[in-house]
């Protein structure tokens, strides 16, 4: 049983179990009140699965690609949750919770996946399909490019949020069949914007 | 009630801290800086403090734990910052903070990071007489305040109208080649130099200026003013005496901080004045605060350098002031104020 997290888009938490499925998720979309709703999110999931903090397994989190700021609030809680319940977190990247939602739906064949990354760019993957045990196959990215450069003959699935349910039946699968979780590192895919000045100006003319 | 033992987090700028209290008792402050990062760029960079935030995080905290000797469970409280910073950083401590009280079941205070500045000054020391003025100086603010209850009643007196005292220091140090962050370089170079040979400018100083913002601070026409002088003497072909530029600029700062701090001491008979902010650590803002609070019958206190800087255990200790103040938890959904007013003490 998994506490669920992601942040990538909108907010997104829930409690699901390898067996019993969603037993609760609560999302809100506004991609700019991460850590306003997070706490709300997360106790509403509590309250309404009736599952204590010690019935948990571990708690999953989604780690982007996803713009930064928001990102980092659910990977932050998921971490300090988990850390205070005393136990393990388990990641995923983003889209592959996508992906894996599309094709436990019972869709087939190469997926794409795109998610808004601000500034007229999007955050996309590709899937070539689900393997034998359901897990989707991530075939390209995640990467970052403007809409139109994307030219794939992959059904296109424009995503503006991510269910933290499909990040947690994700983690479930990955840890039932024993593949890897994500890296610790959140998927930024963008460096911090700096610009190295080349001197203090002039103040005299 | 005994006194409370609460945990606090603060991520307001580029310092990752964790810190522990047990009321007025330090027990853990550990913190992580991302300084380094920002050296090159001459500045903190927003982005890359967020993103040390989250790395520093985990290891922070659970240094601060060992370091107390205390586990989650027994803590009473948890308390975060909530403003005023850069908001990127904040929301990491914020998220942090509210994934900890959840899992713990401990009620969270979110925290005003100046208020924050003023409770580190409690941490160990003779309890914090009251009313008081308090001086807040960083890279990040520049503020003075009159505190006449802790955890009920701040007022703001007056804060820079453009850069912060740490900022102007840091663009000073670039423009005589001097690594970031400038405070400690001006400090060193400038111990050889005449604060007295060069006149610049005191910001907002004037008889006419003291009318509108008497205590509010500019550094900004300080830094043109080096910035211009330098000009001129390479312009010339002169060399430029950087020990004295050093001093002389210095100067100019601490001494505007500590007339107006005094000033409002006088003006508003508190005969207190409180420090804080990284420049604290600035060699001349404390002798000349120490030599005029003298002058002026005004009791200075200034806490240990290592709660001076941004950290957790100030944070802490607001939030166990509020414990103790018996004012309830702040409720869940608070955000990240960058611009959260002094007189918010909790969000
Ligand atoms: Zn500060």
């Amino acid at each position: 049983m998994l506490l669920a997290i992601d942040t990538s888009a909108g907010s997104s938490v829930a409690i699901v179990d390898r067996d019993a499925g969603v037993l609760a998720q609560r999302s809100v979309e506004d991609t700019r009140k991460h850590a306003e709703v997070i706490g709300d999110l997360i106790r509403e999931c509590l309250a309404e699965s009736g599952i204590a903090t010690s019935a948990l397994s571990g708690v999953a989190v989604g780690m982007g690609p996803g713009p930064f700021t928001g990102l980092r609030v659910g990977i932050a809680a998921a971490a300090t949750f988990a850390f205070a319940a005393g136990k393990p977190v388990v990641r995923v990247v983003s889209h592959d919770a996508v992906a894996f939602g599309w094709y436990a739906d019972g869709n087939t064949g190469a997926l794409l996946v795109t998610t808004d990354a601000r500034r007229r760019e999007v955050y996309w993957s590709e899937f070539s399909g689900a393997d034998d045990v359901g897990l989707p196959v991530r075939a390209a990215g995640p990467a970052i490019a403007k809409p139109d450069e994307l030219t794939t003959g992959a059904h296109r699935l424009d995503t503006h949020w991510v269910s933290a349910a499909s990040v947690g039946l994700l983690a479930e699968r990955i840890y039932q069949h024993g593949r890897d979780f994500a890296a610790p590192e959140p998927v930024y895919l963008r460096s911090p914007d700096v610009t190295l000045s080349a001197g203090p100006k002039r103040v005299t003319t | 009630m005994n006194a409370p033992l609460v945990l606090g987090i603060e991520t307001s700028c580029d310092e990752t801290g964790v810190g522990i209290v047990r009321g007025t008792e330090l027990l853990a402050n550990v913190i992580a800086s991302s300084m380094d990062e920002h050296s090159r760029y001459g500045g903190v960079v927003p982005e890359i403090a967020a993103r040390a935030h989250l790395e520093a995080m985990m290891p922070t905290l659970k240094a601060a734990l060992a370091e107390a000797d205390v586990t989650l469970d027994d803590l009473d409280a948890i308390a975060v910052t909530s403003g005023p910073g850069l908001a990127g950083a904040l929301m990491v401590g914020i998220g942090a903070a509210k994934g900890l009280a959840l899992a713990t079941g401990k009620p969270l205070y979110a925290v005003n990071h100046l208020v924050g500045h003023v409770g580190a000054d409690v941490l160990g020391g003779e309890p914090l007489e009251q009313p008081t003025v308090a001086l807040l100086v960083s890279g990040g603010h520049t503020s003075l305040l009159l505190v006449r209850d802790l955890v009920s009643d701040v007022e703001l007196l007056g804060e820079t109208i453009d850069d912060a005292a740490g900022e102007a220091f840091d663009k000073v140090a670039r423009l005589l080649s001097l690594p970031y962050p400038g405070g400690p370089h001006i400090d060193r170079a400038a111990a050889a130099g005449d604060p007295r040979a060069i006149q610049f400018p005191r910001g907002l100083s004037r008889p006419k200026d003291l009318e509108r913002h008497r205590y509010d601070f500019s550094f900004s026409g300080l830094k043109t003013a080096v910035a211009r002088w330098v000009e001129q003497r390479r312009d010339a072909g002169e060399g430029v005496p950087i020990p004295d530029v050093a001093a002389s600029f210095r100067e100019a700062v601490a001494d505007v901080l500590i007339t107006k701090a005094v000033a409002a001491c006088n003006d508003l008979g508190v005969p207190r004045l409180l420090l804080g902010g990284g420049v604290v650590a600035n060699a001349r803002v404390r002798e000349l605060a120490e030599q005029r609070c003298a002058e002026h019958g005004i009791t200075l206190r200034i806490p240990p350098l290592s709660l001076c800087t941004d950290n957790g255990a100030m944070i802490a200790e607001v939030g166990a002031q509020l414990v103790m103040a018996g004012h309830e938890p702040s409720s869940l959904d608070f955000g990240a104020d960058s611009t959260l007013p002094v007189t918010q003490i909790q969000a």
